[in-house]
């Protein structure tokens, strides 16, 4: 459904050029959430725009439901970081979740019911005719989906969206977005540094090296669904999951095929194969389109 | 969209550029409106220009402008002399401080302009009339912002001093007065507008009986039907006293007060308009 | 919510306190003019009945207002609220225009740099020379002056925009309309306001100083008739109508900026 094919972006150029983001590749299937991990400055955020068509790439093409993407596609939503910056103070929440409907839907009725529903789908029916400084930061991170899922897109972007809020809340955040994503199907793209956040929402996790951002491995993350918190994360698979995750992130060799395989199920055929005690190289690109035995573009 | 960093210098050099191309672009499209209007309702641009550059030889346009200097250079030394340390001593006692606030919410509106027939009728015509115009114009924007300026000092910084045995003329000194420095060089600025708005406005209203001055300049030569490009043009020469007596106090700022700059931005460097004290000081 | 009726019973107190001061400073006034004698400082005793006879003795139906008063203050008012209504049509589009538009805003810097440092009461003048006296001529030199302020600060407002949102806009593909009236616009309200307030204090300087000049009404007509007929008590009387009205003047204009910005005071109060 989605296909990011040899992804090159390039600051600046000359002397002070900077490669944000090398040869990235991969692609997500319908109804997937993928969740992209890697150290602070490898260039996450500049990959996510340039799948959002908010920044054009040096080189190389994303491609969503077979249309090349040049400008922001339609039906695409996004959910970034900074939501008190995201979200309009000068409108209420209920007008907040609507705006972005205002482009398909001229009939104010419509948009404000589907914004309510969007509202009441987080659990925020209450909130829609506040502003959105009078909420708590978690609260307003739920806005913000809720404006989200009121589009009814076909993609979501999310770029570092519990990045801003406490623990708890985002544990609450997380889980909102699993409900959501098992009701509704929605393709995501899950941009984090949490590690333990990637590994327990992620379908897929997509490790991402630092300057430049070269994709290292791509880990299928068999956890059982529907996912808990706490149960989950109690699971033997997901501690070594979180630790594979985490060795990669961190630049280190991955665990040895052996003990890879020990494990139940947790890992698959999915991760770069690496002669174990080295630094992984920069792969080709050619193992990357059969990332799973279910996937397809 | 990546965009190329350029280094500092040559940043400078292309806003520069930008700008004389802006204005030699003004001109133009000026002159070039000038030739499908007649001259009684726009005068050319080139004919103001022409205007614009003998005036520097004038010598009675010379002597005005050396006089409402004059005028200019005495109200702000009085101003300053009495507005800065009265604004302190108001400023620091304070039930007095609320009730100066509270009266110039009330005093600020009444225009200073409103004012010069008035110092008119009681001085007469001359220098003293002016200067006394242009300490009372000024006297607001400056006590009003030294004021503000002391209730922006750190209560801690004062309490320190406090603690430390110094008394209440020493703590002005040392804490009070550098910390609000800023807004008090604000509000002279905002009184230095002011001030050439009233040398100006008090020229033109009662004339040469005023003695020298640009004001005065300016209703000799609009007198009958008026020289328009001559107005304009001795309007331009004024544009530029004011950009450059904002500029010489901007230097004297600097000078006095090296270390706030870094915290105020370029906005605080702007000509302040003689309103602002009625606004956001 | 508790922190909003606090915060109006605050302000309500520092009201009403403010008026005390007024009123403590007019009997002071009152007992050194009594006491000075001096024709130039009539005292308010005689200041407020002067004040009353020539504008507010009239017939009821007309609001208690004088042939004077509506032959004077309405069109002094007049001028000021068209003056600044034409300045606001072209100065807050123009600078939303060229806030967006930074390339064109660098050219055009210094310029507007050097129109804002011209002392305003130079308008009068010129526009005299070009249209004579009148209200056409005071309209002009009040346009003249309060419309720099406004284009200078709406520009600021326009192009200080919080990229966030822009990205936000770009991502959920607003339309360039509501980009404007969603975004835009209620973005650089704050700074628009700012400049308002200048404006407004602006324009009633050039209105009374034009009048001075170049006008057969108005209130700065009367005070300069009153001038020079040594007319104390009736110049005094204008010169106090003059700070009541800009007083009203600020005050409504505040408490539109209160009700338009709502959102910005307090969402700037919050931590997040």
């Amino acid at each position: 459904m989605l296909k990011v094919i040899d992804l090159t972006r390039v600051y600046r150029q000359g002397a002070a050029a900077h490669l944000a983001i090398d040869n990235a590749s991969f692609t997500v299937a319908e109804g997937e959430l993928v969740t992209i991990v890697g150290p602070s400055g490898c260039g996450k955020s500049t990959l996510l725009r340039c799948i959002a068509g908010l920044m054009t790439p040096t080189s190389g093409q994303v491609v969503l439901n077979g249309n090349l993407v040049t400008q922001v596609p339609d039906r695409l939503a996004v959910v970034f970081q900074d939501y008190s910056r995201s979200l309009f103070p000068w409108l209420t929440v209920r007008e907040n979740v609507a705006l972005p409907l205002r482009r398909t839907q001229r009939k104010r009725h419509a948009r404000n019911q589907a914004a309510e529903s969007a509202l009441a789908a987080v659990g925020l029916t209450d909130a829609a005719p506040r502003y959105p400084w009078q909420l708590s930061g978690g609260m307003q991170q739920r806005v913000a989906i809720a404006r989200a899922l009121a589009c009814e897109p076909v993609l979501l972007l999310m770029d570092e969206p519990f990045g801003s809020v406490d623990a708890q809340t985002r544990e609450d955040l997380e889980d909102l977005l699993l409900l959501m994503r098992a009701e509704r199907g929605i393709t995501t793209l899950l941009v984090t540094h949490d590690i333990d956040e990637s590994v327990y929402t992620g379908d897929r996790v997509i490790v991402l090296t630092s300057s430049p951002g070269r994709i290292r491995a791509e880990i299928t993350v068999d956890l059982p669904q529907p996912r808990d918190q706490i149960s989950t994360k109690e699971l033997r698979a997901f501690s070594h999951l979180r630790a594979e995750v985490s060795r990669l992130v961190r630049g280190q060799p991955a665990a040895p095929a052996s003990q890879r395989a020990d494990e139940h199920g947790s890992f698959g055929p999915s991760a770069r194969p690496e002669p174990s005690g080295t630094v992984s190289p920069t792969p080709d690109t050619s193992p990357w389109t059969s990332t799973t035995p279910t996937a397809h573009s | 969209m990546s965009r190329d960093l350029k280094p500092f210098g040559s940043a400078r050099v292309v806003r520069w550029a930008q700008g004389l191309a802006g204005i030699a672009a003004f001109l133009l499209a000026a002159e070039s409106l000038g030739l499908v209007i007649p001259q009684t309702v726009l005068p050319r641009a080139s004919t103001v220009l022409v205007q614009v550059v003998r005036l520097a030889g004038n010598t009675r346009f010379l002597a005005d402008a050396g006089a409402t200097l004059e005028a200019w250079a005495a109200g702000m030394l009085l101003t300053v002399l009495v507005a800065v340390p009265a604004g302190l001593v108001l400023g620091s006692l304070p039930g007095v401080r609320f009730a100066t606030r509270a009266l110039t919410e009330f005093l600020r509106p009444v225009p200073a302009v409103s004012l010069i027939l008035l110092v008119t009728l009681l001085l007469g015509s001359g220098l003293r009339m002016t200067v006394t115009l242009i300490v009372y114009g000024g006297s607001w924007p400056v006590l009003y912002n030294t004021i503000a300026g002391l209730d922006g000092v750190d209560p801690v910084a004062l309490q320190t001093m406090r603690a430390f045995g110094f008394g209440r003329l020493a703590v002005i000194r040392h804490v009070s007065l550098p910390s609000s420095a800023p807004f008090i060089a604000t509000g002279i600025r905002i009184a230095s507008s002011i001030a050439l708005i009233l040398d100006i406005g008090a020229g033109y209203l009662t004339g040469r009986l005023n003695g020298p001055g640009i004001g005065a300049f300016i209703a000799d030569v609009s007198s009958g039907t008026g020289d328009v490009p001559l107005i304009l043009a001795a309007t331009v020469w004024v544009g530029f006293l004011g950009l450059a007596l904002n500029a010489l106090l901007l230097q004297a700022e600097r000078r006095l007060l090296p270390w706030h700059r870094a915290s105020l931005g370029s906005a605080h460097e702007r000509v302040p308009l003689p309103a602002a004290a009625a606004g956001a000081a | 919510m508790m922190t909003r009726l606090a915060l109006s019973a605050g302000r309500r107190l520092r009201w009403t306190q403010h008026w005390l001061v007024l009123a403590a400073a007019v009997g002071l006034w009152q007992l050194w003019a009594q006491q000075r004698n001096s024709p130039y400082f009539p005292p308010p005793s005689v200041i407020l009945p002067q004040m009353r006879q020539l504008w507010f003795s009239g017939p009821a139906d007309h609001l208690f207002l004088t042939p004077d008063a509506t032959s004077n203050i309405v069109p002094s008012l007049i001028r000021v609220l068209l003056g600044l209504g034409i300045s606001i049509a072209v100065a807050v589009p123009l600078g939303i225009a060229l806030g967006r538009s930074p390339a064109v805003t660098g050219f055009l810097d210094p310029l507007l740099q050097f129109a804002r440092s011209i002392p305003v009461v130079t308008a009068a003048p010129l526009f005299i020379a070009l249209f004579r006296i009148g209200t056409q001529m005071e309209v002009a030199t009040i346009v003249a002056g309060t419309i720099w302020p406004l284009l200078l600060n709406t520009i600021d407002g326009a192009s200080s925009l919080d990229p966030i949102k822009i990205e936000t806009a770009r991502a959920f593909r607003l339309s360039r309309w509501h980009r404007l009236t969603r975004l835009i616009i209620p973005s650089a309200l704050p700074k628009i306001f700012t400049g308002l307030r200048l404006s407004l204090s602006l324009s009633l300087i050039l209105m009374v100083f034009s009048e001075l000049v170049g006008s057969t009404n108005g209130i700065g007509y009367e005070m300069s008739s009153a001038s020079s007929e040594f007319n104390l008590p009736v110049f005094w009387a204008v010169l106090v109508l003059l700070g009541i009205l800009g007083y009203l003047l600020n005050a409504v204009l505040y408490a539109v900026e209160r009700l338009a910005l709502r959102w910005h005071g307090a969402a700037s109060q919050r931590a997040y």
